[in-house]
């Protein structure tokens, strides 16, 4: 009869927008999108009205822990796993069964507090937030509502800013707090047999659920906060942050009010999985709302989804009039306490104790010290470290590079920025798919620094480099003959034959215009596959032409 | 019968938090006795009890081995609350639970009125608490898998699968409107 039970709130119940992540745009680069914060009203507004209206954004972050097993029960974690094949009985909520806390979940959430400037509670609690779900099927979520395991944080994010677009505008977002939580199971909708397919292989994994204050005024800040988040938790290794894979979500809310004023009713936007969607989502809100209230009408307080084909937010019919959480404590988990190596009780078993201060001291190098370091070190511009970081293995890859030539750090920036970045972007491959290695490049600059190749050659073996991976760049300066003239009687030739036929232009120099030269270096050039010594064909010039 | 055990429990959590000043601050040794009085005289509708009973209480040191608990006088609780239709209503949509009838009904009366006997309890200068567990160590456990595998195991507990995928409704069940439910309820009565 109890069997029953579990069969009866498993199979009864309810609908959800589905929780499955088929978008797979990949995260480069988000910040050099071109949406701009201040949004202009496409509607024209009236003098009178004194201060323009903005936008304010909020954000709430699911984002997964990354651990071997759920946080309250020792079935495997993993993505794409067979259905139901990674679910116990205290997943599946069959009675009897009891929360077992993973001490890994509260080593990440308390890492992850500490990377987020917060303040870590030395005692959290444990609440039941209770809604129906069929792919929840014990009817509520362990969460920490009233005393969460990490509060009072920052995050500090950059984007690109100013009238070209080069500029890095430095940011902060108060992080109100940091919750343990669990994850819902998956709900497969088929429509066409009128059924839900319930997979609970996720139900009861790991959550940090991020609380943001509505500190942003639009898109592109939220996506790059989140951006930010999203380094941050790769470099602690507390989540993946896959969002396509659901490793990352994001709901927003948003309203818009003139400053000064109080806020504005606000709406909640779901359903958004990927960073750029994120910013249109979030843009195409504030926009509509701005619109509402400048036609002088009232925004709803409702939930709204994204839809990525119109690129429009559309309202949820998901709650049935008031929700109401009934949140009460969670009666089978006493509270969590922390400590710090000094007040550690004596007599405590050490497998049960997690310390925040060895916690703090063993926190990798965070994405904003790495951009700074890497600009005091290698004297790169502050949105080169961006990018650098940015990209997942590019740190690593100039490094190498600058490791292994003599060239300076700052040209060796351009080789990765342009051809390097530009080529994988184009084929849309990631660092570690290049197939020019570090050494490769390390070994094509060398050659340009010692003058052995012009800088257009370079970019040709650079090219061949990429189409043929293995060889080096001195093999293929030797097969299409590329390295560079600098036999000066040769030189002296074919820039006699760029003088002879082109009297109009050695007239102009002779006259003064000394700007046509390089005119004339360009067909020397043009005659040698630009590989002659720039420096040398200058001064054959000058002297030919004086 | 399991069910309306479980329902009855269920009502339990919503009485005390939506109905009156929530008590948490009873005594701790007060406790057990509120807890037996709950198994032990109710036993003819809850099946644990008689699990219970049947069971060696050795095994838990922390069950008492007898029960203990002294009757509250009818005249000491507070008046009886009157559940109004708007709030059945509401607490059925709310708790998913379907009281189906004026005998439903009834047990949801007299378990708000079994909670009414918190209010006797003096909790004068004593800390709330959110469990009897507050002052234990909460475990922690080792990231290693354990658990899992047991796909076949649980779909049999189900009524309805599909390959390996828990079957459920496309969507929320309505519950029946109050016209239908008041002439369920009229039914009921005998």
């Amino acid at each position: 009869m109890l069997l029953h039970i579990s069969k009866y709130i498993i199979t009864r119940h309810l609908k959800r927008a589905p929780n499955i992540y088929h978008s797979n745009i990949s995260f480069r680069r988000i910040w050099t999108s071109c949406q701009r914060c201040q949004i202009q009203p496409q509607m024209k507004t009236k003098r009178h009205v004194s201060p323009e209206m903005v936008g304010v954004v909020g954000l709430e972050i699911h984002a997964q822990i990354h651990s071997t097993t759920k946080l309250f029960s020792s079935s495997q974690v993993k993505f794409s796993a067979p259905p139901n094949s990674l679910v116990s009985f205290f997943d599946a909520s069959l009675p009897g069964t009891l929360p077992v806390l993973n001490r890994r979940c509260v080593e990440a959430a308390v890492m992850t507090g500490l990377a987020l400037n917060c303040t870590i509670n030395k005692k959290s609690l444990f609440d039941r937030k209770h809604y129906f779900y069929a792919d929840m099927p014990a009817g509520y979520q362990i969460t920490q509502q009233r005393l969460p395991i990490a509060v009072d944080g920052t995050l500090t994010y950059s984007h690109l800013g100013g009238k070209k677009r080069n500029q890095v505008v430095t940011k902060t977002v108060r992080i109100k707090q940091i919750q343990l939580e669990q994850d819902s199971g998956k709900s497969l909708h088929d429509d066409y047999r009128s059924q839900t397919l319930i997979d609970l292989n996720r139900a009861g994994v790991g959550l940090m659920e991020v609380v943001m204050e509505p500190d942003m005024s639009c898109g592109e800040e939220a996506a790059s906060a989140v951006r930010e988040l999203q380094l941050i938790l790769q470099a602690l290794g507390t989540c993946l942050g896959n969002m396509s894979e659901g490793q990352l979500r994001v709901d927003a809310n948003v309203s818009v009010h003139r400053p000064g004023e109080p806020l504005g009713v606000r709406t909640e936007v779901k359903n958004i999985n990927s960073a750029r969607y994120l910013a249109r989502a979030i843009d195409y809100e504030i926009q509509r709302q701005m619109e509402i209230v400048q036609a002088g009408g009232t925004v709803l307080n409702e939930t709204r989804a994204y839809d990525q084909k119109s690129g429009n937010t559309v309202p949820m019919r998901d709650k049935e009039g008031l929700q109401d959480y009934r949140f009460m404590p969670e009666p089978n988990l006493p509270p969590l306490l922390l400590y710090d190596s000094e007040n550690v009780p004596e007599g405590l078993d050490p497998t049960q104790v997690v310390l925040i201060d060895r916690l703090r001291a063993e926190l990798p190098e965070l994405p904003g010290i790495k951009r700074a370091r890497l600009v005091e070190t290698y004297g790169i511009l502050p949105e080169h470290s961006f990018i650098l970081v940015n990209e997942d293995g590019l740190v690593d890859y100039f490094e190498s590079v600058v490791k292994e030539t003599k060239a300076e750090p700052r040209k060796v920036i351009g080789w990765v920025m342009q051809e390097l970045l530009g080529a994988l972007n184009q084929q849309n491959l990631r660092v570690s798919q290049s197939p020019v290695s570090p050494s490769a490049l390390a070994e094509l600059v060398n050659l340009l620094e010692a003058g052995r190749i012009s800088s257009s050659a370079a970019k040709l073996i650079f090219q061949e480099l990429w189409k043929s991976p293995g060889k080096s760049a001195e093999q293929i300066v030797v097969e299409l003959d590329l390295g560079l003239v600098n036999d000066r009687e040769k030189l002296l030739r074919i820039c006699q034959t760029v003088v002879d036929t082109h009297p109009e232009q050695v007239r102009a120099i002779r006259s003064g215009n000394k700007r046509v030269l390089n005119k004339l270096i360009g067909e020397v050039q043009k005659r040698t596959k630009g590989r002659a010594d720039p420096a040398l064909v200058r001064s054959i010039l000058e002297e030919q032409t004086s | 019968m399991a069910l309306c055990c479980r329902s009855t429990a269920r009502i339990l959590h919503i009485a005390r938090l939506r109905l009156g000043p929530l008590q948490h601050r009873h005594r701790v040794e007060a406790l057990p006795s509120v807890v037996e009085s709950i198994l032990g005289t109710t036993s003819t509708w809850c099946r644990w009890t008689s699990d219970r009973n049947s069971s060696d209480c050795s095994l838990n040191p922390k069950i008492p081995r007898e029960p203990t608990w002294e009757p509250v006088a009818e005249n000491e609780l507070p008046p009886p609350t009157h559940v109004p239709a708007d709030l059945v209503d509401k607490l059925e949509r709310l708790a998913l639970v379907d009281f189906r009838n004026q005998e439903g009904l009834d047990c949801l009366d007299k378990a708000i009125r079994f909670a009414d006997q918190l209010h006797v309890v003096n909790t004068e200068g004593v800390e709330p608490m959110d469990s009897v567990l507050e002052d234990r160590a909460l475990y922690l456990r080792n990231d290693t898998v354990g658990d899992g595998q047991c796909t076949e195991e649980l779909l049999q507990l189900a009524k309805s699968t599909v390959e390996e995928y828990f079957v459920a409704p496309p969507g929320n069940i309505p519950l029946p409107k109050r016209e239908e439910r008041t002439a369920m309820l009229k039914n009921s009565e005998f």
